[in-house]
């Protein structure tokens, strides 16, 4: 049964006025239950792009963050890759001082009201609480997340956010070329050294995967927007339709153009597929492809938009991870009757959210697990109409130490399908490394840079999130942004 | 910022341009493309190819056929206007070189990207046939200024109103017959370049043709784009548009521009509304 958020707030306000005002035994904590995210109904939301999970009630934010055991050791922030200091900020939280826990935050990361949302939280800062552990279920750990977003919401809807200061200018100018969470966070602390930073973006609209990429109603464009007007506010420069590599090479912004140094964050921009038969086929699209229509040309709202997209009634995504899932629940918001993921292991080895695919099975879609895709099939006018999968067990864990899937022989089966998004990653786009001699890049055409400073093969040259990493998070890139300009900011003194 | 410096109709639906986009201008070559949009939220991104740049000018020129809902308001913008969003120089130049024997084929609007590629290949010290051809003598472009750098030009229309009454594959077959041609290069309907590299297999001529499939990004990120050929996934918009037109799977490509064809059709028709074309001309 769909909780609604005015229940949930009912039964909140009742944990707070039982357990709020007095010093809690740790026991006490851990009987308090956890918090439910608010969210649209299931059926409702599959109607429309607004954001799925509401975000905690204040009742909720404090209910839940008098979960926390404020525990010695702190193992959160350890799971953390940016660090901060999580029981710091939900203490904070659950005294209502909320403007106090988001400049805790602000103090390690840049983009709390994204990552709050994003932050695969389950793997990271959730994973090793001690509410998870002594509960013995990770999924009973601090909410940290939801907490995150809500002290950062309130923060910006409240307008008490600490706008960073920037130093007094150096003369140094710096490109960061990408303007995702890696290039925002690495320009803003370059920019708070005061140092002059143009940032460069290929699209017509910055904000990299957070704009093309996450869906609306898993990430507002309006959230993005504001870190972005954020950014320029600090004098940061937007260039958009600037694609380093063709409009200007690397060489050319040093050599021609004056920049001091540079910090390239131009992510994973290269969609993998399977290269089986009928990939080419009408009705076969990269996850890429289709949440872009969707996300940055908004085709979704088929009314406005002079842009198309498919029209579908059964979808295949091919995938586990939250790309598949973004994918997989625009297609059902965009009328598809069916839609089912089709993914190689368990729903163990997903790499999603935990809460996507919740979210994706309350909106019904399917999960065709332990099955992999032999071939795409068409029509005699070479529309897909089917897709050819065989049944998989799992076997021995692979490198990743998940266990690999093994495909049993005379399993295979003819599915029917009209649309399929293919899901599965992304290689790193070659445009910069193509164009810049004296760059390394290794086997997979990531950028190989030096583990402290990520400085690149070439002087002066830094680069950081999926570029480097292959096809990650939003918190890794930005710890990559931030570690960077560190590194950057020592260079630059030095020059 | 890309400010429309002039603007000219070249015939019933088909327009030259000339933007300032210095950086654009200064890093092109012949063969590439630039993506543009037009600045709203729900504006589409269409690529162009760019048929011209002027580096004291800081400008480049874009010729282009007023056919979908974009191109039509883009053919409404006047001189001293701006175009909100302009990006490139997109996809791999030409591969220009000294073959020999050039002859060069436009087939319409295809006659715009060409334009360059004649140049650069004049340039590089080859000997060039042009072959341009339209439905009809009111949407041939270019013939003046082809005539000015070619050594040889050849009009071809559908319907004889000017020049030969031929396909751009009559002459084509007659030189590949009469002469030793080392390279063709063809831009224009696919049909019409899927002909032209099926006219000059037999005689094993090098034939470069120009992809027009569908993209988005322009920068190999959506793979929209993608074409087979020799077997192999192709990007167009980083490993193209240019590709050998022997090897292309050109039923694939047909097939893949089809995709949205039946959205289109509907759009193309409220689009007509406020731009001066006759209706049978367009």
């Amino acid at each position: 049964m769909h909780a609604t958020i005015e229940e949930l707030d009912a039964q909140a306000q009742g944990i707070v006025s039982e357990y709020g005002n007095r010093q809690l035994k740790p026991k006490e904590r851990l009987e308090i239950p956890l918090q439910e995210m608010p969210s649209q109904d299931p059926q409702l939301r599959i109607t429309n792009m607004e954001e799925v999970a509401l975000g905690y009630t204040e009742a909720q934010v404090k209910a839940e963050a008098l979960r926390c055991l404020q525990c010695k050791n702190k193992p959160c922030i350890a799971g953390c890759p940016v660090a901060i200091d999580i029981p710091a900020f939900i203490a904070e939280a659950a005294e209502g001082n909320f403007a106090e826990a988001a400049a805790i935050i602000k103090e390690s990361s840049l983009l709390p009201s994204i990552c709050g949302r994003v932050c695969p939280q389950e793997s990271q800062c959730q994973l090793p609480c001690t509410v998870g552990k002594s509960l013995k279920d990770v999924d009973l750990s601090v909410s940290i997340g939801r907490i995150e977003r809500f002290v950062a919401d309130w923060a910006r809807e409240n307008k008490k956010e600490t706008t960073p200061t920037v130093g007094e200018p150096t003369g140094r100018r710096v490109a960061v070329v990408g303007s995702g969470p890696a290039g925002i966070s690495a320009a803003a602390d370059l920019r708070r050294a005061g140092h002059s930073v143009v940032m460069f973006e290929a699209l017509h609209k910055a904000g990299g995967v957070l704009v093309y990429g996450i869906p609306e109603f898993r990430l507002p464009k309006s959230i993005v927007e504001h870190e972005l007007k954020t950014l320029t506010d600090m004098g940061v420069e937007i260039r958009r339709n600037f694609l380093v590599g063709k409009t200007r090479t690397v060489r050319d912004l040093m050599e021609k153009d004056g920049f001091d140094a540079i910090f390239i964050g131009s992510g994973a921009g290269l969609p993998r597929f399977l290269n089986i038969e009928g990939e080419n086929y009408v009705g076969v699209f990269s996850a890429n492809e289709y949440l872009t229509r969707s996300n940055l040309m908004k085709a979704y709202d088929r009314s406005h938009s002079r842009t198309p997209i498919y029209n579908s009634h059964s979808v295949a995504v091919f995938g586990g991870g939250n790309v598949a899932m973004d994918a997989a629940r625009t297609a059902k918001r965009l009328g598809a009757e069916r839609v089912t993921i089709v993914y190689r292991r368990t729903e163990a080895e997903m790499p999603a959210r935990k809460e996507e695919v919740a979210h994706a099975k309350e909106e019904g879609i399917e999960f065709l697990l332990l099955h992999a895709p032999l071939r795409i099939v068409a029509d005699g006018k070479g529309k897909v109409n089917g897709v050819e999968l065989i049944t998989c067990e799992l076997g021995e864990p692979d490198a990743s130490g998940r266990r690999r899937p093994v495909e049993i022989p005379g399993s295979e089966k003819v599915h029917p399908f009209d649309t399929v998004i293919v899901a599965i990653g992304n290689d790193s786009n070659p445009l910069i490394h193509a164009t810049t001699d004296g760059l390394e890049v290794n086997k997979w055409g990531n950028f190989i840079v030096d583990e402290e400073t990520l400085e690149t093969s070439i002087k002066g040259v830094y680069a950081g999130g999926d570029i480097v990493l292959g096809a990650a998070t939003v918190i890794l890139a930005m710890g990559q942004g931030r570690k960077a300009a560190k590194a950057m900011n020592e260079y630059l003194a030095t020059l | 910022m890309n400010t429309i410096l002039s603007k000219e109709q070249l015939s019933a639906e088909v327009f030259r341009m000339e933007i300032k986009a210095p950086e654009i201008a200064e890093a092109r070559r012949p063969g590439q493309f630039i993506i543009l949009q037009m600045g709203g939220e729900f504006d589409e991104r269409i690529p162009l190819t760019i048929a011209d740049a002027n580096l004291d000018r800081g400008s480049i020129t874009l010729i282009f056929q007023a056919v979908g809902e974009s191109t039509h308001r883009l053919a409404m913008l006047n001189e001293g206007d701006e175009i909100a969003n302009l990006l490139g120089p997109l996809g791999t130049p030409t591969d220009i070189r000294q073959y020999g024997k050039v002859v060069c084929i436009g087939g319409g609007i295809g006659a715009a990207p060409l334009y360059p590629i004649v140049d650069g290949m004049k340039k590089a010290g080859n000997e060039v046939t042009v072959i341009i051809g339209a439905r009809t003598k009111g949407l041939l472009i270019l013939e003046d200024e082809m005539r000015a750098i070619a050594d040889e030009v050849i009009v071809v229309t559908d319907d004889g109103s000017y020049g030969r009454k031929a396909l751009v594959t009559e002459p084509l077959k007659e030189l590949c017959e009469d002469r030793s041609i080392d390279c063709v290069v063809a831009i224009g309907p696919p049909v019409m370049m899927k002909f032209v590299s099926l006219t000059t297999k037999p005689y094993g001529i090098h034939t470069i043709v120009s992809l027009n499939s569908i993209m988005i990004d322009g920068t190999g990120m959506c793979g929209g784009c993608r074409v087979v050929v020799d077997g192999k996934t192709k990007f167009a918009c980083v490993n193209g548009p240019e590709f050998d037109g022997h090897l292309v799977d050109w039923d694939n490509l047909l097939l893949r521009l089809s995709t949205y064809r039946d959205v289109e059709d509907e759009a193309h028709h409220r689009c007509h509304i406020g731009l001066d074309i006759k209706e049978g001309e367009a």
